[in-house]
């Protein structure tokens, strides 16, 4: 019983909730960002670098707590050069896979030397890794904030050549996209919305806010609306959820944020092969009838 | 007649020290099917990207419906070859078709009737409304050349650049596939550029050749460019060329043509 007090603990909550207002937005803002992202990179096959990005911003952000300068800026630094450079490197599959094994590694020992070597509150430390939503101040969400209305904006304006660009790159050039360069576009606006995450979930968890929702949305239907809203809404779910059920507990957000996140997928993926066998069996069948009316 | 919708005058490519083609002299005229054969490494590809604007010409001009070639000209529609699309990509056929429409445009656009109709009349066109919803991930390859036919068509081009779309389908989504490429064609006068190296699920179609081979060519009718003594002297060496119930089957060619390294090609086999 102790335990689960410890996990699920909702007296005062009335009182709490006011407190937390600041993170609940930044909840909103990450979860709406972390969905749309999270679209391309599913269709880019990007899972992998953002992992990657994650733990090279965690090194920033630790060598800013170092330092003692702006761990968000830190933060943004680690994750731009890394998204850079896994861009400009890594254009074939094979290559990037590589780079990444090779990089990530590096980022988090970088991190853990600049964690050793600071003498500072040990909840700072752990924060980067896992997660510190509760404690989002004025100024941070102030960051957030802009942050997130960059990364809107940016992915707005390249929406439709990117969808195309990377749903078929070769198409997409053939008809005059732009497409190395919506590629770079990209890894930058996934840097800053990578620093924003770790931020709030922490560098290991950043998964499950930018993979998972669109992950999951992708397993029950194919249409590209659809699919936007679907993973925005499980976004906005999985953090703002996270938050609310963490509130009373003095454990970190990301358990909760990465169990709800894990539960939608569970659950897209159960809905999502039922709906795939029923037409993986009208495939034969459909094709028969239109043929003949072509050739006719 | 009208304008040429593709005219390459004295057009050369080289990479490095190898010549791919020189002096090439093509027109194309609305509504003609011209085919492009030739061994792999002979320059086929080199010619769409051309033709596309991705690639310049060594020497010589290339110009589209009377304008020089850029890339992402609305004269040109571009039928890539079949290959796998990821069964969770998300995109239904329809999202595919409405690509070639506005896919390169910024923005993320607004939902339209108009949109809508153009691309379900495109759809209809390439007898593909049954699967219209279905997420193009599960679609036979046969079924996702004819929505990539919707989707080159639908922006109205005057000139379809065809790159070995007929590859890994078989043998009745070919014909099914060349049949609407030359419905097309004979519908809006568009002209048709067809890279393949199987010249017989296009014979019936085919107005006019144009053979690459070794650095040279040779451009003309079937019957002209696919004989055993034209053959023979692109490539230097005894070809035969048969002809047999209405296909063409070609024996005797090169293991490789100049340089080592590039797979030699039967233009035809069988199939």
């Amino acid at each position: 019983m102790s335990v689960w007090h410890q996990i699920f603990n909702f007296a005062d909550y009335g009182q709490l909730l006011s407190l937390v207002r600041n993170s609940i937005i930044a909840g909103l803002i990450l979860g709406i960002v972390g969905g749309l992202i999270s679209t391309f990179v599913m269709m880019r096959d990007l899972p992998f670098a953002v992992h990657g990005i994650s733990e090279l911003s965690f090194a920033g952000a630790s060598g800013a707590l170092l330092l003692g300068v702006n761990v968000v800026v830190g933060s943004l630094t680690g994750s731009i050069l890394a998204a850079l450079t896994i861009g400009a490197l890594g254009s074939r599959a094979r290559d990037r896979n590589s780079i990444i094994g090779v990089l990530m590694p590096f980022g988090l020992g970088l991190g853990v030397l600049f964690l050793s070597l600071y003498k500072g509150r040990a909840a700072n430390k752990f924060g980067l890794l896992t997660g510190q939503i509760v404690a989002v101040d004025t100024p941070q969400l102030a960051w957030l904030l802009g942050t997130s209305a960059l990364v809107l904006l940016g992915l707005l304006l390249v929406w439709r050549p990117l969808t195309f660009a990377s749903t078929d790159a070769e198409l997409a050039a053939a008809r005059g996209v732009p497409v190395k360069a919506l590629s770079t576009i990209f890894m930058l606006l996934l840097g800053l919305s990578v620093a924003m995450s770790v931020q709030i979930v922490g560098a290991l968890l950043v998964l499950s806010i930018i993979c998972t929702p669109a992950a999951a949305a992708m397993r029950v239907t194919a249409s590209p609306h659809v699919v936007t809203l679907l993973s925005v809404l499980f976004g906005v779910v999985s953090v703002v959820g996270g938050i609310l059920l963490s509130l009373g507990s003095n454990i970190p957000i990301s358990p909760y944020v990465t169990t709800i996140s894990f539960a939608i997928y569970l659950v897209c993926r159960a809905l999502g092969n039922r709906r795939a066998r029923p037409v993986s069996h009208a495939v034969a069948p459909a094709v028969a009838p239109t043929r003949s009316t072509v050739t006719g | 007649m009208s304008a040429p919708v593709l005219e390459i005058h004295d057009g050369s490519l080289s990479f490095g020290a190898r010549t791919l083609w020189s002096d090439l002299d093509l027109t194309v005229q609305p509504g003609e099917f011209l085919a492009v054969l030739g061994a792999n490494g002979s320059g086929k590809t080199s010619l769409l990207r051309v033709i596309l604007g991705q690639q310049r010409l060594g020497s010589g001009t290339v110009k589209i419906a009377g304008h020089p070639a850029r890339r992402g000209s609305r004269d040109v529609g571009y039928v890539p070859q079949q290959r796998r699309i990821d069964a969770l990509t998300p995109l239904r056929a329809r999202d595919l078709v409405g690509q070639g429409l506005d896919g390169h445009r910024w923005g993320i656009g607004r939902p339209s009737g108009a949109r809508r109709r153009r691309i379900e009349s495109l759809l209809d066109q390439v007898g593909a409304s049954d699967y219209a919803n279905r997420p193009v991930g599960l679609l036979s390859g046969g079924e996702q050349q004819r929505v990539r036919i919707a989707q080159a068509l639908i922006g109205d081009p005057r000139l379809l650049l065809c790159d070995e779309p007929l590859l890994s389908l078989d043998p009745h989504s070919q014909s099914t596939t060349t049949a609407l490429v030359d419905q097309r064609r004979r519908t809006a006068d568009t002209a048709v550029v067809f890279v393949t190296h199987e010249i017989n699920p296009v014979l019936p179609y085919v107005d006019r050749v144009l053979y690459l081979a070794g650095g040279t060519f040779r451009v003309g009718s079937v019957d002209e460019v696919l004989n055993s003594a034209t053959l023979s002297a692109l490539y230097q060496t005894p070809v035969e060329v048969i002809r047999s119930g209405g296909r063409i089957l070609v024996a005797g060619l090169p293991e490789t043509i100049g340089q080592p390294g590039h797979e030699p090609h039967h233009v035809l086999g069988a199939s």
